[in-house]
C-alpha cells in the first residue's frame, strides 16, 4: 500500500481500466470529485490485465493479446507515453512432440515480494505459471506446475474450463515472506507453497464443489478469485462458484462465510475486494448463478454486498446504482479500492461503464461509460516525475 | 524474397512489403525475428505450431508447414482470417 506521507507519491487517484477492446487511464483528483479519461491505448487489443508496480510506481505491465496474434506483455516506465514489448512473453516450454500446450493469453499480473524488485509473477490461460526476475521482459514457466502430473490432471483441459479458457488466476505473494505464495485455477482450485515455489499443495479444506462431485479432487474446485487482508496477512478471502469463504491462518479450514446473504441474492460471484486498513471489511458484487448460470446482476438490481465483520453479516450497497434492467455485471479483476482514508471503491462492468465510491460503498458514481467490455481495474499509485 | 505483412503486424516492421532470407518458410520466419523482435511469436506459438487464424500464402496458395522450402522469387503473404466482433 502507498505511504501516504511520502513525498514521492502522488495525492492523485489513477485507475487502470483493461477491457476487451484496450486500456484506458482514468486520472482523479485529491478530492476524486473529477476524474479524466485517457486512452486508448492499444486499440483493439485484448487487455487482460494492466498493473503498475507498487514498489516503484513506474514500471506498468499490460498483458496483451488480439483475438488472432499470439500473446504478449508490454511494459512502460513513462505511464504509458511509449510501450517496449517483452523480449520473452510466457510461454510453456517446448514439447519434444511439438504437442505440447500454448499460452493463448496471459491473464493475470502480480508484482513480487519488496525485496524481490524485478520479480513479477504471471497466469495464463490454458493454466500456467510464469515468473520474470528482470522487470517483465523476460519470463519463464515457474515452479514444476506447469509439467506436473497431477496438476496437469487437475488442471484438466481447455473443454473442462470457461468458454475463453481456464485460467491462473489470484497469484498471491506474502508480505512477510517472499517464499510463501498462493495461486488459484479456474478450474483446478488454491494453492499454496512455502518453499518459494519449489513445491506447491491444494489449500481446498472446507470447500464445496458441484453436487455430484468429489470434494477431494482439486480438478472439480472452481475459485474465481482470492485475496489476502493487506492489515492481516494470515486472513484470506475467497469467491468461489459455490459462494464466499474466509480462512485465517495457520489454520487449512476455509469457512463459508456467503450462507448470511439474502438468500434471493445468494453469494455466488466473481471479483472480491479486501479493505486495506480493516481485515473484517471485504466487498462483493453477487452475480445470478441459479440455473442456467446468467451471470448477470440479481433481477437486473446490481449491488455491491459489504461486510464489517468478516462476513458475519452483510450490507447491500446500491445507493446510486440503476434501481432495475441492468443486466451487467462484475469480472473478477474488476473491482477494486484505494488506500485513501475514506477508501474508495471502484468497479468495471461487462458494459463498459466505470463506477466508484469514495465512502466505502455509501454511494456509487458512474466515472466513465461507453467503454468496450471492461476485463480488470487497479488501482496505481505513480511516482511524481519533475515536469508532470 | 519479399514478405508481404499484414496490418496488425506492422506496428513491427513499419512496412507493408519487407525483406526476409531463408530456404524455408520456418528460416523466413526466424529471419523475420531477427529484423523486428518479437513478430514470429505473434503467429507462431512455442510449439512451432501456426497460431489459429494465422494463415501464410507463398505465391498465392496456403502452405500449412513451416519445412515448405522457399527460392529467392517466391512470394509469401502473411494473413490474418479476421472474423468475429
Amino acid at each position: 500500500m502507498p505511504n501516504k506521507s511520502d513525498p514521492t507519491v502522488s495525492p492523485s487517484t489513477l485507475i487502470l481500466v483493461a477491457t476487451r477492446k484496450g486500456a484506458w487511464f482514468v486520472h482523479g483528483d485529491a478530492t476524486r470529485s473529477r476524474w479524466r479519461l485517457e486512452g486508448p491505448h492499444f486499440l483493439g487489443h485484448i487487455v487482460n490485465h494492466l498493473v503498475l508496480d507498487p514498489r516503484d510506481g513506474r514500471n506498468l505491465l499490460a498483458a496483451v493479446s488480439t483475438g488472432h496474434l499470439g500473446p504478449t506483455v508490454f511494459r512502460s516506465t513513462d505511464l504509458g507515453a511509449s510501450w517496449k514489448e517483452a523480449a520473452r512473453p510466457p510461454a510453456f516450454a517446448k514439447s519434444p512432440d511439438g504437442q505440447g500446450r500454448a499460452v493463448d493469453h496471459t491473464f493475470w499480473l502480480t508484482p513480487g515480494h519488496p525485496s524481490e524488485p524485478d520479480c513479477w509473477y504471471a497466469g495464463t490461460s490454458p493454466q500456467g505459471l510464469f515468473r520474470s526476475e528482470d522487470g517483465g521482459d523476460t519470463w519463464a514457466p515457474f515452479s514444476s506446475i506447469n509439467d506436473d502430473p497431477d496438476y496437469r490432471r487437475w488442471m484438466g483441459t481447455v473443454q473442462d474450463g470457461t468458454p475463453d479458457g481456464p485460467k491462473l488466476h489470484s497469484i498471491i505473494v506474502d508480505p512477510r515472506d517472499p517464499a510463501h505464495l498462493y495461486f488459484a485455477m479456474s478450474g483446478g482450485g488454491v494453492h499454496e507453497s512455502r518453499d518459494g515455489g519449489r513445491t506447491f499443495k491444494p489449500l481446498l479444506k472446507g470447500l464445496e464443489v458441484v453436487e455430484g462431485f468429489d470434494v477431494a479432487d482439486p480438478t472439480f474446485h472452481d475459485p474465481h478469485c482470492i485475496r489476502l487482508s493487506p492489515a492481516n496477512p494470515d486472513r484470506l478471502y475467497q469467491q468461489n462458484h459455490c459462494g464466499l469463504y474466509r480462512l485465517d491462518r495457520p489454520d487449512d479450514n476455509w469457512v463459508r462465510i456467503g450462507n448470511t446473504m439474502p438468500g434471493e441474492v445468494g453469494d455466488i460471484g466473481f471479483p472480491m475486494v479486501v479493505h486495506p486498513r480493516d481485515a473484517d471489511r471485504v466487498w462483493v458484487f453477487p452475480m445470478d448463478g441459479q440455473t442456467v448460470w446468467p451471470r448477470t446482476s440479481p433481477d437486473g438490481k446490481p449491488a455491491v454486498y459489504g461486510t464489517r465483520d468478516g462476513g458475519d453479516s452483510w450490507q447491500r450497497l446500491d445507493a446510486g446504482l440503476p434501481s432495475e434492467q441492468a443486466w451487467w455485471t462484475v469480472k473478477r479483476q474488476a473491482m477494486t479500492a484505494d488506500a485513501h482514508d475514506p477508501v474508495g471503491l471502484y468497479f468495471g462492468t461487462t458494459s463498459g461503464e466505470l463506477w466508484m465510491s469514495a465512502d466505502e460503498g455509501g454511494a456509487w458514481t458512474c466515472i466513465a461509460r461507453h467503454l468496450p467490455e471492461i476485463y480488470a481495474v487497479e488501482v496505481a499509485q505513480p511516482a511524481e516525475t519533475p515536469g508532470r | 524474397m519479399k514478405v508481404l505483412i499484414p496490418t496488425p503486424l506492422r506496428s513491427y516492421t513499419g512496412e507493408r512489403l519487407v525483406p526476409a532470407e531463408g530456404a524455408t518458410l520456418a528460416e523466413v520466419l526466424a529471419d523475420l525475428d531477427e529484423r523486428y523482435p518479437g513478430i514470429r511469436f505473434r503467429v507462431i506459438d512455442e510449439q512451432d505450431r501456426m497460431r489459429p487464424h494465422m494463415r501464410f500464402f507463398v505465391n498465392g496458395r496456403a502452405v500449412h508447414d513451416l519445412s515448405v522450402p522457399l527460392t529467392e522469387v517466391d512470394e509469401v503473404v502473411i494473413v490474418q482470417a479476421l472474423s468475429g466482433g
